[in-house]
């Protein structure tokens, strides 16, 4: 596996003012060296300082001359890949950048696979798995906070965080090993009473750094949200009320089965990932079809349910099926005026609700939502009134969204936050491990049990930042930067 | 001229404790083995502590007696006092150690290797190791293969296999003080010719030293001012062969002192005399084992140090000083030791002094003791840079199976951190950096809690008996035993206890809580608060059990849900061990590997993954590295 070399365009591929192409690997400063030309006609890219930029020519095979560049030559190892790099910096347009591009594999270089260049830093120790990960995130970022917690991963916050909690579990770990290898000058006496304090510690941090995974992963990834009611109560208008008020639509895939599509929708600083039936723009009939059953199976993994009724239509045993289906998750109940006379009105539906999922709610709504004001009440589940034909509303369920899942802020700056669902699976067992501590503890266990569970909290912390090689490794590499198959 | 030529099997040069373990094991195997001595006078002979056993080592003497090997019956024959050390903490740190008379331990093995078939001993200096080029290139890397040896007085001997179990006597130099003499251990007669042959094969050489206490005159101190240690009122033997009835013996009692501000002030002030602090010594000493010296140095905040008064038999009026080793000069060891309450008008039959020998940097070993560069080449004991006579005896054992098996063309025997202290032991010396005598401990061993002493004899008597060490009635006794276990947990995992008036009253009188529902038994013996033995109260059905099956059931039961995450952790280990590093890998074509990483990997050529990532300088990301070449590698 000696490194090739490998080049791609680093920048994007549009018409812009700069463009640049990146080469990295043992033969980048001799393959851009043979393309190059200075003023003077006679200078050797290997004589040149590391991390210097030179005016000068790239030139075609026949001796034409392609393009006027700057090019940055940035030596092994103080480059972003830790190999020799060269990057060439042309003029902007598709165009140009891929004749250079081509010029450069044609000199020796191939083509880099996506991810490639984080891959080699990884692989060379520049930066740890989580901040390899990050990288990779980066590039498929999907809002501003995304971008935001790549950025600070890619700086080490998580890294440091959970350095910092390695660090205090092994200072245990060799106290504990210590005193029993050397009880003559090692004393475990009242010993208990500290570890307790440090278990507290680790426990309270470990649990912080979870709910920023929960947080962090519905920032990041977007809120699930499915959208459930019966037919033609205004589920429609409301997708599109979402839609249509924030342009950015960011992806628009079709999902893994046919009928499900799937809007990633940008709502100022919350991302819903709307999962909708396909039918519901096209074929009112299929929806018909699709009924509650589909809405079930859908909503089962879902961060948020909307659930629309429409005021005019009674409610009857589907509105009874949707509620026993909700009664578990966090929802919001979008009370749908219509021009028609209402039958339905909130205090009944939050009667019904209170007996079908045996909480006893209830349940504040004001079209207004002035949640400031509002009680105690079940958290999870809120009824809202919205008006899709007078389009308004829509304010207030943002603002009820960010209140159910961020606490009514999201902060971007202060907090670290875990994005990976490898790391939280890593925080869980973590947790798993010092609350075995615990009852140890608790249970007035001999010191040298302490250890059992203080060393898998080690270990599956450093699965996290690499520093402990999980099983998984290899197979997590290989999905992660897609190679060689 | 005539020239003397013998042929035999094996040879093993040095019968201390891992020579005799090492012979036996050849001889028991059915291979001529002839064993080679400075002094015939010295086999298993205890030159320093008169223990065996201790916390880890007493958990080596019970792995090496599963496997069929020596020391535990020979120690269970001679000791005169016992105890079972750790008693408060957890099973997983029990650890049986017995003080040993010396003369007798050291008669009693000389008896059962004089009487041992196949087995012949030889006073005589090997010189010289004679070795061939081996032409058997399968996978193996050796280029050169062992055929005999030679000794001072000229015979050669042809053999198969060598064990080298030399010790501390190679280029030996005692040192008191000033005073140094060029002998081994006792002023026994070093070898002196063996490490130019090594060093011209290749092999590379390095210089330790260790250290032992005083002796002292019994009747030179006052006991009224120690504090008095007595053994177990019941003893239990090392050996799993051993009836516990015949160990049952009358014991002699150690003592216990400290030593205080003065004793320390008279040490600081002749530190300057001291061989190690004054430069002298060029060898690198044991930090677990440190002299008072170091002690003092080290632990300059501690106002005291704990000092044991030890009988070295029962037979002698020399008393042991443990935890007092030095080098200091005659004069002042003497004040130093006068310092101490009870030891005011001390007599010193022997003085303390250092001892540096040379012995091998042990990467040069397969985890299996045979060298990588020579075949048929086994070593063991001090030699490979371990201290202590367990883990001396462990490593002769394992060298001793090992170039029997070897000798068969059988597949050698490797055990793994997870099986034994002796696997960790020996992982640890082939593959971590020691740069000093490597000791045996408690927190080396990563799933101790799996690795007990008190179940040694069911992880490894099946290896024992599929060797040959192991006879097939004790191998049946194991096997019984297991069974015993095994229906016994089953049993009381099955038997539900309800809510009646005679559990309620039974679980009030011992201060547990009242049933709400219908429990088993075995749900009931996890209470911290009670015990397999209590427990019986309640459990008319229960038939009565040896107490060594007993004592397992109670284990497994207690202790199951720890038992069962550190299996998980050996689950995780043993898949990082089974990725198999091909003898071939040519690391220079790990693209990106770490200088480092890449020189020590070649240096130790690991036979796995796991191996590799235990390389002191082989960082988890260097072993991602490997793992993606390997995997590269296996898919192309």
């Amino acid at each position: 596996m000696r490194t090739d070399t490998i080049a791609a365009i680093a920048t994007a591929l549009s018409d812009s003012g700069i463009g640049i192409i990146r080469v990295s690997g043992e033969e980048a400063i001799p393959i851009v060296h043979k393309i190059y030309r200075n003023k003077k006609n006679q200078a050797v890219l290997s004589d040149y300082h590391s991390h210097t930029i030179h005016y000068g020519f790239i030139i075609e095979k026949n001796g034409d001359l392609i393009d006027e560049v700057m090019v940055s030559v940035m030596k092994s190892p103080h480059s972003y890949t830790t190999e020799d790099t060269v990057e060439i910096n042309c003029h902007g347009g598709a165009l140009m950048m891929k004749k250079i591009l081509m010029t450069v594999i044609e000199a020796g270089a191939r083509l880099a696979e996506p991810g490639e260049f984080t891959k080699r830093a990884f692989l060379n120790g520049r930066m740890d798995l989580s901040r390899a990960e990050a990288v990779m995130d980066m590039i498929h970022a999907k809002n501003q906070f995304a971008l935001k917690s790549s950025i600070k991963q890619l700086r080490g916050s998580v890294s440091d965080k959970i350095k910092e909690l390695r660090k205090k579990i092994l200072y245990e770990i060799a106290f504990i090993e210590s005193a029993l290898d050397d009880p003559e000058h090692i004393s475990l006496d009242g010993y208990e009473e500290r570890l307790s304090g440090q278990v507290s510690y680790l426990l309270k941090e470990l649990e912080k750094l979870l709910e920023s995974a929960d947080n962090g992963k519905m920032m990041k990834e977007g809120i699930r949200t499915v959208i459930v009611g019966k037919p033609n109560v205004g589920k429609s208008s409301l997708l599109n009320l979402l839609v249509g008020q924030d342009r950015a639509i960011v992806t628009n895939v079709a999902g893994t089965t046919r009928d499900t599509l799937e809007e990633t929708v940008n709502l100022g600083d919350i991302t819903l990932h709307v999962i909708d039936t396909a039918g519901i723009r096209s074929t009112e009939d299929v929806v018909e079809k699709i009924g509650v059953e589909k809405a079930k199976t859908i909503s089962e993994d879902a961060d948020l349910i909307l659930y629309v009724m429409d005021t005019s239509i009674p409610i009857d045993d589907n509105d009874k099926d949707i509620m026993r289906m909700i009664k578990d998750k966090k929802t919001i109940i979008l009370l749908n005026k219509s021009d028609l006379d209402e039958v339905v009105d909130q205090s009944s539906v939050a009667d019904l609700l209170s007996e079908i999922t045996k909480k006893s709610i209830s349940l504040y709504v004001s079209s207004e939502m002035n949640y400031e004001e509002e009680k105690q009440q079940d958290e999870n589940i809120h009824m809202v009134k919205f008006s899709a034909k007078e389009n308004n509303g829509l304010d207030s369920l943002v603002g009820l969204i960010r209140k159910m899942f961020f606490h009514g802020r999201i902060s971007y700056d202060n907090e670290v936050c875990i994005t990976s669902s490898r790391h939280k699976e890593a925080l869980l067992e973590t947790l798993d491990s010092m609350n075995q501590v615990r009852a140890s503890l608790e249970n007035g266990m001999p010191e040298d049990f302490y250890s059992i569970d203080l060393m898998n909290a080690y270990a599956s912390l450093g699965r996290i930042i690499g520093e402990e090689v999980g099983d998984d490794l290899v197979n997590e590499i290989f999905s992660k930067f897609c190679m060689g198959k | 001229m005539l020239k003397n030529r013998e042929k035999v099997d094996v040879c093993v040069v040095g019968a201390g404790h891992a020579g005799c373990e090492a012979a036996l094991a050849c001889a028991r195997l059915g291979f001529e083995t002839i064993i080679f001595t400075v002094s015939v006078d010295s086999i298993a002979l205890m030159p320093c502590n008169p223990n065996v056993g201790g916390t880890s080592k007493g958990h080596l003497v019970r792995e090496i007696d599963a496997l069929g090997g020596e020391m535990g019956k020979n120690i269970d024959k001679t000791f005169i006092q016992s105890k079972m050390l750790n008693r408060s903490k957890g099973p997983a740190v029990h650890s049986l150690r017995a003080q040993a008379d010396k003369a007798e331990y050291s008669r009693a093995m000389r008896k059962v290797l004089e009487n041992q078939d196949h087995l012949t001993i030889k006073q005589a200096e090997v010189c010289e190791l004679l070795v061939e080029e081996n032409t058997e290139t399968f996978s193996d890397i050796a280029d050169k293969k062992i055929v005999g040896l030679k000794t001072f007085t000229g015979t050669v001997y042809e053999c198969k296999a060598v064990i080298l179990c030399t010790g501390t006597y190679l280029k030996a130099r005692c040192l008191c003080g000033e005073a140094i003499t060029y002998t081994g251990p006792n002023g026994l007669q070093s070898a002196n010719y063996l490490t130019d042959s090594l060093l011209n094969l290749g092999i590379e050489m390095r210089r330790f030293k260790t250290g032992t206490p005083a002796r002292i005159d019994r009747r030179s101190l006052d006991f009224e001012k120690m504090e008095e240690q007595f053994g177990d009122e019941r003893v239990i033997p090392f050996s799993f062969s051993t009836d516990s009835d015949e160990v049952q013996i009358d014991q002699v009692s150690c003592y216990l002192t400290y030593t205080n501000e003065k004793t320390h002030d008279i040490i600081r002030a002749n530190l300057d005399r001291s061989p190690i602090y004054a430069g002298v010594i060029e060898g690198t000493g044991p930090r677990y084992c440190p002299s008072i010296e170091d002690k003092v140095v080290k632990f300059s905040d501690k106002d005291r140090h704990q000092v044991f008064i030890e009988p070295e038999g029962l037979h002698t009026n020399e008393m042991y000083v443990s935890g007092m080793s030095s080098s200091l000069p005659e004069d002042v060891q003497l004040a130093m030791y006068r310092t101490v309450p009870g030891l005011e008008h001390c007599k010193i039959v022997r003085n303390a002094y250092a001892i540096e020998y040379d012995c091998i940097d042990p990467k040069q070993l397969y985890p299996t003791l045979e060298f990588k560069s020579i075949k048929g080449l086994f070593s063991g004991g001090q030699f490979n840079g371990s201290s202590g006579y367990e883990e001396a005896a462990a490593q002769g054992l394992i060298a001793g199976i090992n170039a029997s098996l070897s000798i068969q063309g059988k597949e050698q025997i490797v055990l793994d951190r997870s099986q034994a202290y002796i696997g960790v032991l020996i992982d640890d010396l082939v593959t971590k950096e020691n740069f000093e005598p490597y000791r045996m401990m408690t927190s080396r061993a990563e799933y101790r809690l799996l690795l007990r002493q008190d179940n040694a004899d069911l992880r490894l008597r099946q290896i024992g008996y599929e060797v040959g060490l192991v006879s097939e009635e004790i191998y049946q006794t194991t096997l019984n035993k297991k069974k015993q276990i095994e229906s016994e947990i089953g049993r009381l995992k099955n038997t539900i206890v309800g809510a009646s008036k005679n559990i309620q009253e039974f679980l009030k009188a011992h201060e547990s809580a009242p049933l709400k529902t219908g429990v088993t038994l075995s749900e009931l013996i996890c209470r911290p608060e009670l015990t397999y033995e209590m427990i019986g109260e309640i459990d008319p059905e229960r038939i009565s059990l040896p107490a060594d099956v007993v004592e397992q059931v109670e284990i497994e039961i207690k202790y199951e849900g720890y038992i069962e995450r550190q299996l998980k952790q050996v689950e995780h280990y043993k898949k990082m061990e089974k990725k198999r590093i091909p003898a071939d890998l040519d690391y220079h074509d790990v693209g990106s590997l770490r200088l480092e990483a890449r020189q020590k990997l070649i240096a130790y050529k690991p036979v796995s993954v796991g191996q590799a990532s235990r390389i002191s300088g082989v960082s988890p990301a260097d072993i991602s590295v490997l793992l993606v070449y390997l995997e590269n590698y296996k898919r192309k």
